[in-house]
């Protein structure tokens, strides 16, 4: 692989983050991380120790953090909300732990709202491209369904079809085989590593599942608020 | 466009799914308008009819002469007692002219006037009907019946004949309906009426009349302006009183000082001499608006309700709205178009069903010996309710929508997101 001459997509420069409440605390000490195009990386450790809060701090969703972010070579900080949500829709694509499909809409309708939102295609388009994402995660015969028609599995397959609609510079994922079973989260993990394998695509995922962690490509581990290697 | 689609997409689905909810906070919205635009309408219908059971029938100015003491006493004559206070007037009031001076000068300059709608000249004289052996004291109007009704209504007023015949039937009176009944008199008997000056003179019955106020209708009775000078044995320039009806009645009050400076008499105004039913209307007026506004913010609070309810319930969405790229303003748009949408629906219902129940109430028999122009409630239709009624409804939405609006625009995605 010649993953190391690939531009670097995601950078964090010594990210420090407290929480004040109850007590001052430091949960993330000086951090420093880069994620190149096409790269699959884990970031494990065990509960508490800030790979979520890195998480969030990197989606540009926790603005509360010292130190710099860049997403495609560019800084975030002090960024307006309104530009940071338009980041977030243009070149992030989000899978949590939970799928948080909108009930009222179909399957379809969910994955197109963030092409919609991003308006840069006619919606004829969008719809056509949505299909071919679900296709691609095997869900195109459930389109047409509502959001909570499907089971667990099939939703979290669906929110991946949702974070890929617009073609992001980097997919973030949140546990997102967390609430799944064996099967499951096999399927997911497959997925992945299709994505990154076969399109290129750049993931980025937090995980405290050794398995899935094993089978990405770099694993960035973390203990009280510090990367351990890299 | 797409985008803007998108929103109220959004804002359209989530109504939807909390349609029960919506639709009872639209259903506020709707009875609080229905209940604001039917009783302004009444209200406003009662009023017009109150007011103008007086205010039409009355001259905007009225020209007369006023009878009041000489201003000359002996005692001012004599320069011993200047500067002193006069106890003892002797010159009494001269009650010999009750006519003012020069009416037909007045009236030709008056008609003239391009601020006067027209005017309406009146004698009135005190007369007794006699009706067996008794001499009930009475007020004969000398009037021009077509002026009468073109400037004042009359003939809304009479009930039996027609006051055209007054001025078609020669020595012919339109009865007050409470002198009829007591004299029973019926159309086209002969009445006998008493003058002051000891005449009697017998008039026909033409018709009846019926103002809606009972004293009134107990001693007043219409003549044609010329029988009214044959009874008192005058010439044909003879005119106590000159109704003037205006284009502007807010002018009353300035053109009444005019007229009585310009022409050397007495000159009252509606407003003074009616001011007491202004101010009935305005307080009936308040008192609806300050009911309609009542029920408009409850049901405003219904909205705040059911939005902060939904905003609760719909954090998860929210969240991932913000999360997959919409702002706090796409975020708080989605939530004031909701409030918005539950307005507009619950508006417009609630003028349509406002407008039934008016012409509802507008058929319901409502008769009075003291209203007889009407047979049912009068209401009153004016668009101008109805358009008070959307604005304070859509401005109330839109408040009750701002707050739950502004908390959703703030949610933290990631507090949501993280917490599960």
């Amino acid at each position: 692989m010649t993953q190391n001459e690939n531009p670097i997509v995601l950078e964090a420069r010594k990210i420090a983050k407290y929480f004040h409440d109850p007590a001052t605390i430091k949960v993330l000490d000086g951090v420093d991380m880069q994620v190149r195009r096409g790269e699959f990386v884990s970031v494990t450790g065990k509960s508490g120790c800030g790979k979520s809060t890195l998480l969030y701090i990197l989606s540009t969703m926790d603005t509360d953090y010292e130190g710099e972010v860049l997403i495609g070579g560019r800084s975030v900080k002090g960024m307006k909300e309104a530009d940071l949500a338009l980041i977030r829709n243009e070149k992030i694509g989000f899978v949590f732990q939970f799928h948080y499909l909108l009930n009222e809409f179909s399957v379809l309708k969910n994955v197109m709202l963030p092409a919609l939102k991003l308006g840069r295609l006619p919606e004829k388009e969008i719809e056509a491209k949505a299909m071919e994402k679900l296709r691609i995660l095997g869900m195109d015969g459930q389109a047409l369904k509502k959001a909570n028609q499907l089971s667990g599995g099939q939703k979290q397959r669906v929110a991946i079809a949702r974070a890929l609609i617009n073609d992001p510079l980097i997919i973030m994922g949140d546990e997102p085989t967390g609430n799944l079973d064996k099967k499951n989260s096999d399927t997911v993990f497959g997925i992945f590593r299709s994505l990154a394998s076969d399109f290129n695509q750049t993931l980025l995922v937090v995980t405290h599942d050794p398995e899935f962690a094993a089978g990405t490509d770099r694993i960035v581990e973390m203990e009280d608020g510090r990367i351990l290697n890299s | 466009m797409l985008r803007r689609g998108l929103i109220s997409g959004i804002a359209g689905a989530m109504l939807m799914a909390r349609w029960r909810q919506s639709l009872v906070a639209a259903v506020g919205v709707m009875f609080s308008i229905t209940m604001f635009v039917t009783l302004l309408g009444f209200m406003t219908g009662l009023n017009d009819l109150l007011d103008g059971l007086i205010l039409n029938r009355s001259p905007h100015v009225r020209l007369y002469r006023d009878i009041r003491p000489s201003a000359e006493q002996p005692l001012s004559k004599d320069p011993q007692y200047r500067g002193s206070y006069a106890l003892v007037e002797s010159v009494k009031p001269n009650g010999n002219r009750m006519a003012l001076y020069n009416g037909g000068a007045i009236l030709q300059s008056l008609r003239q006037d391009p601020r006067v709608l027209g005017v309406a000249p009146k004698i009135t004289a005190q007369v007794f009907y006699q009706t067996g052996a008794i001499e009930l004291t009475g007020l004969i109007n000398g009037v021009e019946p077509e002026a009468e009704n073109r400037f004042f209504h009359f003939g809304d007023y009479v009930r039996s004949g027609k006051a055209e015949d007054l001025s078609r039937v020669p020595n012919s009176i339109i009865l007050g309906k409470g002198v009829a009944d007591k004299t029973m008199a019926r159309v086209g008997d002969i009445i006998q009426v008493l003058t002051v000056a000891g005449d009697r003179v017998p008039l026909k019955v033409v018709g009846f009349f019926q103002s809606g106020l009972m004293d009134v209708d107990k001693v007043q009775s219409y003549t044609s302006i010329g029988t009214a000078r044959k009874l008192l044995g005058k010439d044909n320039q003879y005119v106590t009183d000159l109704q003037v009806k205006l284009h502007d009645i807010t002018v009353a009050p300035a053109l009444a000082r005019e007229y009585a400076k310009g022409f050397e008499t007495d000159a009252e105004d509606i407003q003074t001499a009616n001011s007491q039913f202004e101010t009935g209307s305005s307080v009936r007026s308040i008192i609806s608006y300050a009911v309609g506004i009542t029920l408009l913010v409850v049901a405003g609070f219904g909205i705040y309700n059911i939005l902060n309810m939904m905003i609760y319930e719909k954090m998860d969405s929210i969240a991932i709205l913000k999360a997959t790229g919409f702002s706090g303003r796409d975020v708080n748009r989605i939530f004031i178009l909701i409030a918005v949408r539950i307005g507009v629906a619950g508006g417009a219902a609630g003028l349509l069903t406002g407008y039934l129940l008016s012409s509802v109430i507008d058929q319901i028999p409502f008769n009075t010996a003291a209203l007889p122009t009407i047979s049912t409630y009068p209401v009153n239709y004016n668009p101008k309710f109805y358009i008070i009624a959307l604005s304070f409804a859509l401005i109330t939405t839109i408040l009750a929508g701002w707050f739950p609006a502004r908390k959703a625009s703030k949610v933290d995605p990631v507090s949501i997101i993280r917490g599960k």
